[in-house]
């Protein structure tokens, strides 16, 4: 799987295997899903490269973390070329397995024995949204119809198909007030990229007319009841901040973005901590209109976690992969945004204590 | 049938909550948190005090659990809630009150019981 990803990345790229300096891959469940450690000299082995690797474990952020981590080494000029990526595998656990497995990138002592799920702690933070700024199951829908409407065409995606408000409000129930189709679905899959330098770019005649041009990260409390806000997720707000600061942009710049929707309720927080909508304010965004695909902001044209699937892992560089396609316009729905210049990708992992965001841009050559 | 092996703090505050004498810790900044800890994950102060746990809570968010973890399977559906006691806040379940009348706002008291699946020790709120 991850081999797949990798070679398809390197071949695009057009960069020499023998070029690669390291392999930074993200992971987050291997030792429960697959009986594996230690996954990164195997994976850099799959992709036939002599190059050391590194993995990094940060809940769903893992491949977040991962490309930030290999952002930062090309930029202070520790390497020319890297290959960041991530896999997972979680279907084999079945749903209760998966569920338990997830579940472990919550707080042990104080939450997962309490019977918390990670559909119930994102339940948690949708109740207390609605508590604090009102909204409904409807408007919920309203991201979840939106989002497989955009996976529709998107050949990488888990679900190419369309679902209607009334399905998802009619589906069971999995954490009050969320449903089934309020929930990122189990996903195997893996992504990669490669990351090079301006120079080596330049030096080797590469085609990279998207570059990573801001990335930022912030940290919050494990466990939700140790937070300052229940409905909003400082550590997004931490790490956009930083990245918008690198990129030399405003919120008002950003023209599109892939957030990260592991559960409906998790968009709407998303747009809000980058700045996109004010606290309160982006709940309704998917039901008016705003961020569909013909909307004027147009979030998670790849179909998001809800519909293009949610392997842990690779979910960060995923991100980043979908993003440089829908800029660089090649992806089934560039067509909607081809003047675009400036995308951001948000990777949050647990309940939102690990946060990434990069900024990506259209490069004038 | 072995029994699951103590974890320091954790477990000697939870009996401590059985005992009806639960409590929390207190920094000079007056930010509570639960054990086992030796900084305030609040200001990083490592002078922490143990400080008697209110009686009563109140539920600041729920939720309605349908998909389980293996070990709740037979507990499900349950309440979880997260309950405010003033400097800090608890996650338990809800005991004693039927599903459809938790309702954000409600006055409950922290205690121990055991899971109906594994025969764990869960921290539980009871309605005041």
């Amino acid at each position: 799987m991850f081999a797949e990803a990798g070679l398809a990345a390197l071949a695009d790229a057009g960069v020499d295997g023998d070029d690669v300096e390291s392999l930074f891959y993200g992971n987050f469940m291997g030792e429960l899903s697959e009986h594996q450690g230690h996954e990164a000299p195997l994976m850099a082995e799959m992709l036939g490269l002599d190059a050391p690797a590194t993995r990094f474990e940060s809940a769903c952020a893992s491949s977040g973390v991962a490309v930030r981590e290999g952002v930062k080494n090309v930029r202070n000029g520790e390497a020319d070329v890297i290959v960041v990526g991530g896999a997972e595998r979680m279907n084999n656990l079945g749903t209760a397995g998966a569920t338990e497995s997830l579940a472990i990138a919550a707080d042990d002592l104080y939450e997962v024995r309490a019977g918390m799920t990670f559909p119930g702690a994102y339940a948690l933070m949708a109740r207390a949204y609605f508590e604090e700024y009102g909204g409904s199951r409807e408007d919920l829908a309203a991201v979840a119809v939106k989002n497989h409407a955009n996976a529709v065409n998107n050949e990488h995606a888990q679900f190419q198909r369309e679902i209607t408000v009334e399905e998802a409000l009619d589906a069971p129930m999995i954490a009050e007030p969320l449903g089934l189709y309020d929930a990122c679905p189990i996903t195997d899959g893996a992504a990669a990229v490669v990351l090079v330098s301006e120079e080596y770019a330049r030096e080797h005649g590469l085609d990279a007319p998207v570059a990573i041009t801001g990335t930022g990260q912030g940290g919050d409390k494990m466990a939700l009841q140790d937070r300052d806000y229940l409905a909003r997720t400082p550590a997004a707000e931490k790490a956009a901040a930083e990245a918008y600061a690198e990129a030399d942009i405003e919120a008002s710049d950003v023209e599109l973005a892939e957030v990260h929707d592991c559960f409906t309720i998790a968009e709407v927080l998303a747009l809000e901590a980058l700045g996109l909508y004010s606290h309160g304010e982006a709940i309704g965004a998917a039901a008016r209109g705003e961020t569909t695909r013909d909307g004027s902001l147009p979030i998670n044209l790849s179909g998001g976690l809800k519909a293009k699937g949610h392997p842990v892992g690779a979910t960060g560089t995923s991100q980043i992969v979908e993003m440089t396609r829908l800029l660089r316009g090649d992806h089934p729905n560039s067509d909607v945004v081809s003047d675009a210049r400036v995308g951001v990708c948000h990777n949050a992992g647990g309940t939102v204590a690990s946060t990434t965001v990069h900024v990506l841009e259209v490069m004038d050559r | 049938m072995s029994e699951r092996v103590r974890d320091a703090g954790f477990d000697d505050w939870l009996d401590a909550v059985a005992e009806g004498e639960g409590y929390y810790l207190r920094c000079p900044n007056e930010h509570g948190s639960f054990p086992p800890r030796r900084a305030c994950p609040h200001c990083g102060s490592q002078d922490l005090t143990d400080v008697p746990l209110p009686e009563t809570g109140v539920v600041e968010t729920f939720t309605v659990v349908h998909v389980p973890t293996p070990d709740f399977t037979e507990d499900c559906p349950y309440a979880t809630a997260v309950v405010d006691f003033g400097d800090a806040r608890l996650t338990g379940q809800l005991t004693g009150v039927a599903l459809e009348d938790v309702e954000v706002g409600m006055s409950v008291e922290p205690s121990v019981a055991e899971t109906e699946t594994t025969g764990d020790r869960i921290l539980v709120f009871g309605e005041h």
